[in-house]
């Protein structure tokens, strides 16, 4: 039987072939060195449908799920309810069968999705632009980089705290490698954001800072950007959007770049993928951001409207002289968090932000009284903290594992300082039940 | 047509909430006072979920797309998504996998990790592949990085130039710039293939590389590829494949015995994850072995644990481990990479097997030559051979003189066609890039075909409606110009948007 995804006939490929002057459609490869043209392919044998479920439903069984685990772990990826609603708009041929809103007379659902999204992200946020979405959190900080660099034309150095998740800064070394450019501030364990901040020259192009930074504390980051500003230097800010429900956003705190992994807004946790990388600034940098920006404007009639605009910064246009060469971004989870944002509203987004606070201070303190377990608390924390535990966390994981809780991330390749340390997460999917299983298990463990 | 929908900020009322949520269950903790954000959530909507439903099911009929009519948008392979595709992504024994999880808690998930890496490089002919990269643009940008890392680990710093056709992709010329390369564009000759002289003027010590698009961006197979590939090796570059095109080739030939070093696959092109009105994409990449210990990871890998090894096992015994090669440039991605759209396209090529991948490509091919010589005589082809998955026309009709590519792309739309790409490649004056892809019937190419020759008709007797169309659509052409110069990028509270 021919591919269900074709609709060519025998018949019609015959007169089809015709109506082109060919015989067949080996023909049409001609121009394919003839040595090398169709050649053996060591392929597995085709799949029916009902084949094909059954075949990745065996091996899916394979995995532990949220379904099937309780599950502690975040480390840059959180599992947050995400409401029935924002599936079945994701579901809408007309949005994810769409592409890039290029025609906009026929694209305006996607475009006012854009607009709405910049619009929820601003104001979440307190910053003056959003853009269209980046691919992640790691690469939108990559890009906050790249543009303050593009701001600070003399200036070539990035200073980077060592709170900023270790995969955001590998990404930032990747995209900058071999360029004559410098990433500092990060490179010993344990190094304090203060410690970071005494570094901040006169080449110092921006600050990247986190918070919650990777292990989940809080920072007052208004003495931060007096600090970093005072050097003449641009202060980058990522943030989880789950917190801006309760506490300062990046606008406050003067951020002029600020980033997030727009995940927890709606999204999944797809083992990793697809996610939302957040990339705002100011207005004063409007003309240096990356991505896709929409646009209100009206067409012919007067008519209120959508449309991509300040095109000229774009790869398609400026080729080599583009700001970025990001073409495709992630449109559909940028929808995606936009229902969320919508469906959530102010009331939702503060109740989850506080379901998130007082269950992590609830199991925090449960935890702290296991003997042989410390909680280091010497900063605010929102969701996730750090647990020392009386032996390697790798040891303690693989016994939860047994009863079906999939612990806190093993800090001892990245943070080797704190001995036996686990970052635990604690979000609104994890009730007061499960949490005292948890210690319960940690008591039984020891 | 009057479908206008509100920004949902004018929908919103205080006091409502479209989730229901769990109360508090444990004591509360005190809230460190002075890090508390100040406003309160001003501004941020309030609605319940049939209003949020309605409104975004409202505006979503506003847009065009794959499975309301052809869309034969140039260089994008906006081919049919299927939907077994979103069924196999949404399982929750994938979607539901916490990507820190230990390994051997997600050996599911990555096995058909490891079976996609097999896949695309078997059809590509290359001996390795990452799934990391995002899209075809990150996909680039890992190649530019993999071929510096290449050059420099031998102890050739000089290479810091990448060769870029005059036709190429917009990302192409981004990408190298982007990573710090000098870009310097090659020539098309006449038949539209890189001009060989015009490339062996360019080739020095300083050649990092080249990126080549093949099919090339004209719709037209590199007759000379072997050639280009055999100069700049020769010269000490290597040769990327930007696989936007691979659709055309799949079965056909393999990219790695045309000479091309490494690849990027663009999964939401050619292995049919849909495009999501602007992502997200996947651009895993391939390679040789010779490049493979830079690619970025992590990569899945194989491993077989014979009786006896490290555990006490009875049998030998499979597991799949993440793992960095040794060289690597890094991550260019948190975690693996865009893994829902891996499912999806693991989905799609054990659906088509070997026979149903070379029948996309064949099909593909067909459906472009058969547009090319259905339009050919009204609208002139910008070369005239046979092309490969899209072909590129030119809106200069015979005898019309203000009538322009822009007038019929907006006329299609009137007709329920999305217009194709157009003005590009730059090369080619008043350029329609149509690539009607492999999933479009007869019935509907005919309806194209019957739509394109309707509109040649009518630029001659009634060009005023190529002039004002589209005309059945939401709303009419837009001032483009005006939302440029006085940017208006967000909701405001007191003034709105319009």
């Amino acid at each position: 039987m021919s591919s269900p995804y074709i609709a060519i006939t025998d018949a019609d490929r015959a007169e089809m072939l015709k109506r082109i002057g060919v015989e067949s459609v080996e023909e049409l490869f001609a121009d394919v060195p003839e040595a090398l043209r169709f050649p053996f392919l060591e392929l597995p044998a085709p799949l029916s449908e009902p084949a094909l479920m059954q075949e990745i439903q065996r091996m899916g069984a394979a995995n532990a799920t949220t379904r099937t685990h309780r599950l502690f772990l975040g480390a840059g990826a959180y599992h947050h309810f995400v409401p029935a609603a924002v599936d079945h708009i994701l579901r809408r041929s007309e949005f994810y069968t769409a592409y890039t809103p290029y025609q906009p007379e026929i694209s305006q659902g996607t475009l006012q999705a854009i607009f709405e999204y910049q619009s929820l992200i601003c104001r979440l946020t307190g910053m003056d632009v959003a853009n269209a979405s980046h691919y992640d959190g790691g690469t939108a900080v990559a890009e906050a980089a790249i543009m303050a660099l593009n701001v600070k034309r003399t200036r070539s150095r990035i200073l980077v705290a060592r709170g900023v998740h270790p995969h955001y800064r590998a990404v930032l070394r990747t995209y900058l490698q071999g360029q004559n450019f410098t990433v500092a501030g990060d490179e010993q364990p344990g190094t304090t954001l203060e410690e970071t901040l005494e570094q901040v020259d006169e080449t110092t192009a921006a600050v990247i800072v986190q918070s919650p930074d990777f292990l989940g504390r809080l920072h007052d980051l208004r003495p931060v950007a007096r600090k970093v500003h005072g050097a003449g230097a641009l202060l980058v800010v990522h943030f989880d959007p789950m917190a801006l429900g309760l506490f300062q956003t990046p606008g406050e705190v003067g951020a002029d770049i600020a980033t997030a992994e727009g995940q927890p807004l709606g999204i999944g946790l797809n083992f990793g993928g697809p996610y939302l990388g957040i990339l705002t600034c100011k207005q004063d940098y409007l003309r240096k951001i990356a991505g896709r920006i929409v646009g209100a404007t009206r067409d012919l009639d007067g008519n209120p409207a959508y449309v991509l605009t300040l095109r000229a910064r774009e790869q398609d246009i400026r080729r080599e002289r583009a700001t970025s060469n990001i073409c495709t971004n992630q449109g559909l989870m940028a929808l995606a968090s936009t229902v969320y944002l919508s469906l959530m509203g102010r009331q939702g987004l503060r109740r989850v932000a506080e379901l998130c606070y007082h269950r992590a201070h609830y199991a925090a303190d449960q935890i702290r009284q296991v003997p042989g377990y410390q909680v280091r608390d010497d900063l605010p924390f929102f969701k996730e903290f750090v647990v020392q535990c009386p032996r390697p966390a790798a040891r303690i994981n693989a016994f939860l594992q047994e009863l079906g809780i999939i612990g806190g991330y093993d800090l001892a390749q990245d943070e080797p300082h704190l001995e036996n340390a686990m970052l635990l997460c604690v979000t609104e999917m994890n009730p007061r039940e499960d949490i005292d299983a948890l210690v319960d298990a940690l008591r039984k463990v020891g | 047509m009057n479908t206008y929908e509100p920004p949902i900020f004018e929908l919103s009322s205080p006091g409502k909430c479209g989730v229901a949520l769990p109360e508090v269950d444990v004591p509360a903790s005190e809230l460190p006072a002075s890090l508390l954000r100040q406003d309160d959530l001003d501004g941020m909507p309030e609605l319940s979920e049939p209003e949020v439903v309605r409104h975004f099911t409202r505006i979503s009929q506003r847009n065009f797309c794959i499975d309301t009519g052809m869309y034969p948008l140039g260089s994008c392979t906006m081919k049919y998504n299927p939907k077994l595709n979103e069924e196999t992504a949404r399982l929750p024994a994938f979607a539901a996998v916490h990507p820190l999880q230990d390994p051997s808690l997600a050996q599911g998930i990555l096995r058909l990790m490891a079976e996609l890496q097999r896949d695309l490089a078997e059809i590509s002919g290359f001996d390795a592949v990452s799934l990391q990269p995002a899209a075809g643009a990150q996909g680039e940008l890992t190649g530019a990085l993999v071929f510096r890392a290449y050059h420099l680990d031998r102890g050739d710093p000089e290479r810091t130039e990448i060769l870029v056709p005059d036709a190429a992709h917009g990302t192409n010329p981004a990408t190298a710039a982007m990573t710090g390369f000098t870009v310097i564009e090659v020539k098309s000759d006449a038949r539209g293939n890189v001009d060989l002289d015009d490339l062996k003027r360019h080739l020095s010590p300083r050649t990092a590389g080249m990126m080549l698009t093949n099919p090339n961006t004209l719709g037209l197979f590199e007759e000379e590829v072997e050639d280009v590939s055999r100069l700049v090796h020769e010269a000490g570059g290597l040769m990327y494949c930007d696989g936007a095109n691979f659709n055309a080739i799949l079965g056909v030939v393999k990219p790695a015995a045309l000479g091309f070093d490494f690849m990027h696959y663009n999964l939401h092109k050619t292995f049919s994850t849909p495009h999501g009105g602007g992502g997200p994409g996947s651009g895993a990449v391939g390679c040789t072995a010779l490049l493979a210990p830079f690619l970025p990871g992590p990569r899945v890998r194989e491993v077989t644990l014979e009786p006896g090894e490290d555990r006490a096992l009875d049998r030998t015994e499979t597991r799949y481990e993440l793992f960095m090669p040794p060289r690597s440039i890094g991550r260019v991605k948190v975690f693996y990479g865009n893994v829902g759209m891996l499912v999806r396209a693991w989905t799609y090529l054990r659906l088509l097997g070997k026979a149903g991948l070379r029948q996309v490509a064949e099909t593909s091919v067909l459906n472009a030559n058969y547009l090319r010589v259905q339009l050919g005589d009204l609208y002139p082809p910008a070369v005239d051979r046979i092309c490969m998955h899209e072909v590129v026309l030119k809106g200069q009709l015979d005898g019309v003189t203000d009538i322009r590519t822009l007038d019929i792309a907006k006329r299609l739309i009137d007709y329920h066609f999305h217009p194709p790409t157009i003005y590009f490649p730059l090369i080619v004056p008043e350029a329609l890039m149509i690539e009607p892809t492999e999933t479009e019937s007869r019935r509907s190419l005919d309806g194209f075909v019957e739509a394109m020759r309707e509109i040649a008709r009518e630029a001659r007797e009634t060009p005023d409606l190529l002039h004002a169309a589209p005309t059945t659509t939401p709303v009419r052409r837009l001032d483009e110009v005006g939302a440029a110069r006085q940017p208006v990028l967000c909701y405001q509270q007191e003034q709105g948007c319009f």
